[in-house]
């Protein structure tokens, strides 16, 4: 049931308005490399205007969600290399995807595959899962929101523990300091992250999308403003079909039926 | 890497790893912690593998650390003995735990420090008649580790667990027997075979789900009622999606004996 063109991803077809997409460069821990990135901003592209796809499960293998960036491409760039760093754009891509992206994350999650998984919406973590910024131990720092994805969701202290020392935190820890939401067997990771989207897939799609920008212009901006921005959405889906149906299936004592408009 | 201060074979099944400084009680160096470390490694990558069975060579089991890696000079700083903690003792007690199938140990002797700690990380004891555990550390000074103090009062209560960890007297097979410590005890001269015996006879079982019955057990003890149901929810879901389940259950059916695979 796999529908890949993708050298280092599987793409799996949605199944119940889900899709998987699994890193696969298990040579090498699914280290991220230019290509592993530029095919998952393609793959997330594509995501974002198929309306069979309402959420995105991201997951790794066993062993690791992505331990980090390609440190022998990196090593070929110069400062000039850096400053045209095509990666950066596929970044981006990653981060504009307005759908649901949850992270299923067993083993490690370091460097530049943290960076990613800190991406995604909800993470969901294997207990074994370990995340860490190493970086500071080959003399750079993380460079694709590690130092701020992290404090954003950590807080200060461990933050700046995990960038300044390297040294990653169990999933335990990273539960405990809310970069994580559930810690699952790790045979189960998969599963329990695929149910959550599953969930939020039979959801109305537009208030998803726009509960979702919410709390992502909230993060970033100041309480008048985020609040602001909430009342706004709030209003926009006044005019959906959705709205009216899901008050009128809740009034109604049944289940409602979003069609998406 | 061929190893000189270990034991290991693989047969039918069944992996035996036995110490083997047995000059020195089995006590640990460096370089027999790098080779139990090996041989772990090997153990999880070979597939044949559905039990081990822990043990050691001479007339003792393992006499913990070896203290003539640590000479600890007067005038000197102090030692961080929670560097080789860090670094062997507590990876191993996890490896154990977290090995996913049965582990047996067979104390065939004297299990002092570290060394009869390690025991209690396994799944089942077996021990010779003439073996005796103490709990060395507080003779000179030192907290039992490995996890002793984790272990101990789960095992034996808190009374009995402070009573050897605080007095260090020298428990005899008997007595661990009766306190609940260990699962048996052995003659000496039979105890490695019935180590085997016992062993190979696991090797045939449904491993998969005796590695889940070994997460949920170790489990236990930190979880409230609630959180234990779940994870007991979760690990049958995931023994129910295994070959020896069907397996199992198709025999049953049949009224035959199973064929378990392990997986």
């Amino acid at each position: 049931m796999l529908e890949s063109t993708y050298e280092l991803l599987h793409v799996y077809p949605p199944v119940k308005g889900v899709q998987h997409i699994q890193l696969h460069r298990p040579d090498a821990l699914n280290a991220l490399n230019t290509q592993l990135l530029g095919e998952l901003a393609t793959v997330l592209g594509l995501a974002e205007t198929d309306d069979s796809i309402r959420a995105v499960v991201l997951s790794g293998s066993k062993r690791a969600f992505a331990a980090g960036a390609d440190i022998k491409e990196m090593a070929d760039r110069d400062l000039v290399g850096i400053l045209k760093d095509p990666r950066q754009q596929s970044w981006l891509a990653i981060t504009q995807f307005s759908k649901p992206l949850i992270a299923a994350v067993n083993g490690y999650c370091l460097g530049g595959g943290c960076e990613l998984a800190m991406h995604a919406d909800i993470l969901i973590a294997g207990k074994d899962a370990q995340f860490g910024q190493p970086e500071i131990n080959l003399g750079i720092m993380p460079g694709a929101g590690g130092t701020q994805r992290l404090v954003r969701a950590v807080g200060k202290s461990l933050a700046m523990q995990m960038v300044l020392t390297g040294q990653a935190i169990s999933a335990q820890q990273a539960k405990e300091a809310g970069l994580i939401s559930e810690i699952t067997q790790p045979e189960l990771t998969l599963q329990r992250a695929t149910d959550i989207a599953t969930t939020i897939a039979q959801k109305s799609p537009l208030a998803v999308r726009l509960a979702k920008e919410a709390i992502l212009k909230g993060m970033d901006t100041d309480l008048a403003t985020g609040l602001r921005f909430e009342r706004h959405a709030f209003t926009v889906l006044a005019g959906t079909e959705d709205r009216n149906e899901g008050i009128k299936a809740f009034l109604e004592k049944r289940p409602p039926v979003f069609s998406g408009r | 890497m061929s190893f000189e201060h270990i034991v290991y074979s693989v047969e039918s099944g069944v992996a035996l790893l036995s110490l083997n400084r047995p000059q020195s009680l089995n006590s640990f160096n460096e370089a027999m912690h790098l080779e139990v470390r090996e041989a772990f490694k090997r153990i999880k990558k070979d597939k044949q593998v559905r039990v081990l069975v822990l043990t050691g060579e001479g007339r003792g089991f393992c006499a913990g650390q070896d203290l003539s890696d640590r000479n600890v000079d007067p005038t000197a700083e102090s030692p961080d003995l929670g560097l080789s903690i860090d670094k062997f003792y507590n990876p191993l007690i996890k490896a154990i735990q977290d090995l996913p199938m049965p582990v047996i140990c067979a104390v065939n002797g004297v299990a002092a420090g570290a060394g009869a700690n390690i025991p209690l990380a396994c799944d089942l004891i077996l021990a010779a008649r003439s073996a005796k555990f103490i709990q060395a550390f507080c003779k000179i000074g030192l907290v039992p580790d490995s996890g002793g103090t984790w272990f101990l009062p789960r095992l034996v209560g808190m009374a009995k667990a402070k009573e050897m960890a605080l007095l260090g007297g020298a428990v005899t097979a008997e007595s661990a027997l009766e306190m609940g410590l260990i699962n048996r005890v052995e003659e000496d001269d039979e105890l490695r075979e019935k180590a085997l015996e016992l062993a190979r006879s696991l090797a045939t079982q449904p491993t998969q789900g005796l590695a889940y019955i070994k997460r949920a057990l170790n489990q236990s003890f930190d979880h409230g009622l609630d959180e234990h149901l779940e994870l007991e929810r979760d690990l049958q879901r995931l023994a129910g999606q295994t070959k020896d389940y069907r397996e199992g259950v198709a025999a049953f059916m049949a009224k035959r004996a199973p064929e378990f695979i392990g997986e």
